[in-house]
């Protein structure tokens, strides 16, 4: 009898909290005149970056006395995942710098909204082509390209001079060449790869003419013979004479960057959302020390780098006078002016050609990324794109730490990617 | 109302052969006990909340192949409707036995429980041999105590970072390690010594709670038994063997398998010590939170399936353990 009692109870209870569960999202929408306050997730460095871009809002701010704006700032690395979890549930912001990766997942999942004819996006050609393309999913642009990025090989130009070292390796041999006689001849180690982290390998698959699927001819590359050779090579950079050993600690990203900034390590391969940073270490207080060359070549002779960046995106699910407040603010935040405004604080890369002013190209960070920026790739537009890097990462740090084959590592990770993209030919 | 109470309860009592309809009986049942329905009520609608739906879910998540894009949601004006299908078992399947298993169950399967072992046999073995130090009547025995103590009250995030500092390549414990002409391992990076560093933290924040625990438990042992086993000239090691461990077996039985059940699921040390970049050291529960947080997508049956697994796991082992101490106490009686 008590037990019938309680089993009642139980299903009162479960129908309690199914009701919560399902009345949510009873949206509230104000009328489009009143002074409306919007959410702005910033995912940009807090230390560096961020102020600059708060700078920005105020001044959108005094532009707009009827739109205020909350100004959040998010670690990046953990953007995603709250981005995700806020916008499936509630607490959302209304407009947000995303990643060019997540486009194309986020859409897919009905998060944002389509900018094309809306004051976000006044005039699309303004843009590079390329990063418009890049923003959008099945023929609608979902972000505005706010600040761009490939990688690079970032070097110290004094050390290079000590070792006798005139231009920049333009192959991964000439690399590891060119580590050794630094630690022969400057005593220091010659060059950083980071380990684990799919990201920082693409150059070497790209060097190799591959990616990891064929996104177009829907196929699996990952563990194509182009990708273990382009592994190899990476294996080797961190065996080689003058290479640094695979870190893969939690801090190891702040690792590399110390021993770079503080003219410990002489190359690394990195993108220009360091700049500002590694101006700041020892070994940069000249600015025109830091050099700045393409990623070196891989077997096809050819060198590549994936396109990287943030848009600006609008959330779907706000109400009208948000989303009209948000796109005005997207409108803003890209504007010329603003992403040059961007450029000469952060040192990051503007989207727009009339953003590149006189002043911008001055900063030889720009300018150097500035020169191999048309050389990067763009991603395809595939949603699961940028979920491919996380089992990519955990064997990159099996095989780079020798605890997993090459190929066994490769071809765990295609049987991971199978399950993502199960209409991909093996 | 009271009356009536008494009256029903009454009649209930006399008439035994002929028992009232379930109808009739729940009625009875809750005229005379209401009081204690309105005050459990409370405490089942939470227990319901709490554990039986997000359970019921989780099982139920766990025979679909949901994940974070198939899964109905609502952003703000839009409906996103469900779009998973039931698979049946087929998640159990392909986390038990399906290609890549090894790698990634059964491998971190058989380091959970060696570091489950590992762990608990140095928590109560240090904090068995702390205690008995501890109940000794010793000069500032209470500094002493209090000392111990420390590395459980501070939060477990602080011990774990400073261990990360130390534990690093430049860290202290190498530097101490280099200056004594020792080697150097990379405690953070090196599978291995990935594995004895997590289990030196574990042990490090676990063996507070295992001396206080026994410490009371020693301090409840009569000190007459101590006296009259000495009058009958047991050594040190008999007494130890036939008065301490038969005098602490209650609290010892509790204490280790909460330990057993803690450091099972010890996620924190885990997952502060090394993130995500090192596959070989992840228990299950940093694995099972991996699937279903830290990627994209989230794979949100897969993690479930974990979750049920690992349940699972503890709750026959639970029950074998029980059982075993029943055996081992009627054995002793």
């Amino acid at each position: 009898m008590r037990r019938g009692i309680a089993a009642s109870a139980l299903v009162a209870a479960l129908a309690v909290s199914l009701a919560a569960c399902g009345s949510s999202g009873s949206g509230s929408s104000k009328s489009a005149d009143g002074p409306v306050t919007i959410t702005y997730w910033d995912t940009s460095n807090a230390t560096n970056e961020a102020p600059n871009y708060q700078a920005l809002a105020q001044k959108f701010e005094a532009a707009n006395p009827n739109i205020k704006v909350n100004f959040v700032n998010v670690p990046f690395d953990q953007a995603q995942n709250k981005l995700q979890t806020a916008m499936g549930s509630k607490g959302a912001p209304d407009v947000f710098r995303s990643e060019v990766g997540w486009t194309a997942a986020f859409a897919k999942a009905g998060y944002l909204t389509p900018l094309d004819g809306t004051a976000a996006l006044p005039s699309a050609s303004a843009f590079q082509p390329s990063l418009i393309k890049q923003a959008s999913y099945q023929g609608k642009v979902y972000g505005v390209p706010l600040v761009t990025d490939t990688l690079g090989l970032m070097y110290n130009k004094a050390l290079f001079a000590k070792a006798g070292i005139t231009a920049a390796p333009t192959t991964w041999d000439e690399l590891k060449t060119d580590a050794a006689a630094l630690k022969d001849k400057a005593g220091v180690d010659g060059f950083w790869m980071r380990a684990a982290d799919g990201y920082y390998v693409m150059p070497l698959l790209f060097g190799e003419g591959t990616d990891m699927v064929d996104a177009a001819g829907k196929k699996i590359t990952v563990n194509s013979p182009q990708a273990a050779k382009a592994i190899s090579t990476y294996q080797s950079l961190f065996t080689s004479p003058g290479t640094v050993k695979a870190d893969v600690t939690t801090d190891s990203y702040a690792h590399m960057m110390d021993a770079f900034d503080n003219g410990k390590v002489a190359a690394i391969i990195q993108g220009p959302w360091e700049i500002t940073n590694i101006y700041k270490g020892s070994a940069f207080s000249d600015k025109t020390n830091l050099g700045i060359a393409a990623v070196p070549a891989g077997s096809s002779g050819k060198a590549g780098a994936p396109t990287g960046g943030h848009n600006i995106a609008v959330f779907a699910g706000s109400d009208a006078a948000h989303q009209a407040a948000a796109e005005k603010f997207a409108a803003f935040m890209t504007s010329a002016e603003s992403e040059s405004f961007i450029a000469q604080k952060n040192s990051t890369l503007p989207t727009r050609s009339d953003a590149f002013t006189a002043d911008v190209k001055a900063d030889p960070g720009i300018a150097g990324f500035q020169a191999i920026l048309p050389a990067a790739q763009p991603r395809p537009e595939l949603p699961e794109y940028s979920s491919l890097f996380t089992s990519l990462g955990t064997n990159l740090g099996k095989i780079a730490q020798n605890q997993e084959g090459i190929q066994a590592g490769l071809d765990a990770t295609a049987g991971d990617y199978a399950k993502l993209l199960p209409d991909f030919a093996k | 109302m009271t009356v009536a109470v008494q009256g029903t309860a009454g009649q209930g009592g006399r008439d035994r052969g002929s028992r009232p309809g379930p109808v009739q009986r729940l009625k009875l049942s809750y005229s005379k006990y209401w009081y204690a329905y309105a005050m459990a009520a409370p405490v089942v609608i939470v227990l319901g909340l709490l554990v039986a739906y997000p359970l019921g879910r989780g099982i139920y998540l766990t025979l679909t192949d949901a994940t974070s894009l198939n899964v109905g949601h609502t952003v703000g004006v839009n409906h996103i409707p469900d779009t998973f299908k039931f698979v049946g078992l087929h998640n159990y399947q392909d986390v038990l036995f399906g290609p890549g298993s090894y790698d990634r169950f059964w491998s971190h399967f058989g380091w959970t429980v060696m570091w489950t072992a590992l762990c608990v046999v140095l928590h109560y073995s240090l904090g068995l041999g702390l205690a008995m130090l501890l109940n000794q009547k010793l000069r500032g025995r209470t500094f002493y105590r209090m000392m111990l103590i420390v590395p459980w009250a501070v939060p477990t995030f602080v011990t774990v970072f400073s261990w990360r500092l130390m534990l690093a390549d430049g860290g202290l414990v190498n530097s101490v390690l280099g200056s004594l002409h020792l080697g150097q391992p990379g405690w953070l990076s090196d599978p291995l010594a990935q594995k004895a560093a997590a289990i030196l933290v574990n042990t490090w924040c676990g063996v507070p709670f295992m001396m206080v625990s026994l410490l009371g438990g020693l301090q409840s042992i009569p000190a007459e038994l101590y006296e009259a086993a000495e009058m009958d000239g047991a050594t040190a090691w008999q007494r130890f063997r036939h008065v301490t461990l038969p005098g602490l077996r209650s609290v010892s039985s509790t204490v280790v398998l909460l330990g057993i059940i803690w450091t099972f699921n010890q996620f924190v040390i885990i997952f502060l010590l090394f993130g995500q970049n090192a596959p070989d050291v992840q228990i299950l529960v940093t694995w099972a939170y991996r699937l279903g947080f830290g990627q994209q997508p989230r794979d949100y049956a897969q993690s479930a399936t974990y979750g049920i697994i690992l349940l699972s796991i503890l709750i026959v082992f639970t029950a074998f353990y029980q059982r075993w101490l029943k055996r081992n106490d009627q054995a002793a009686i």
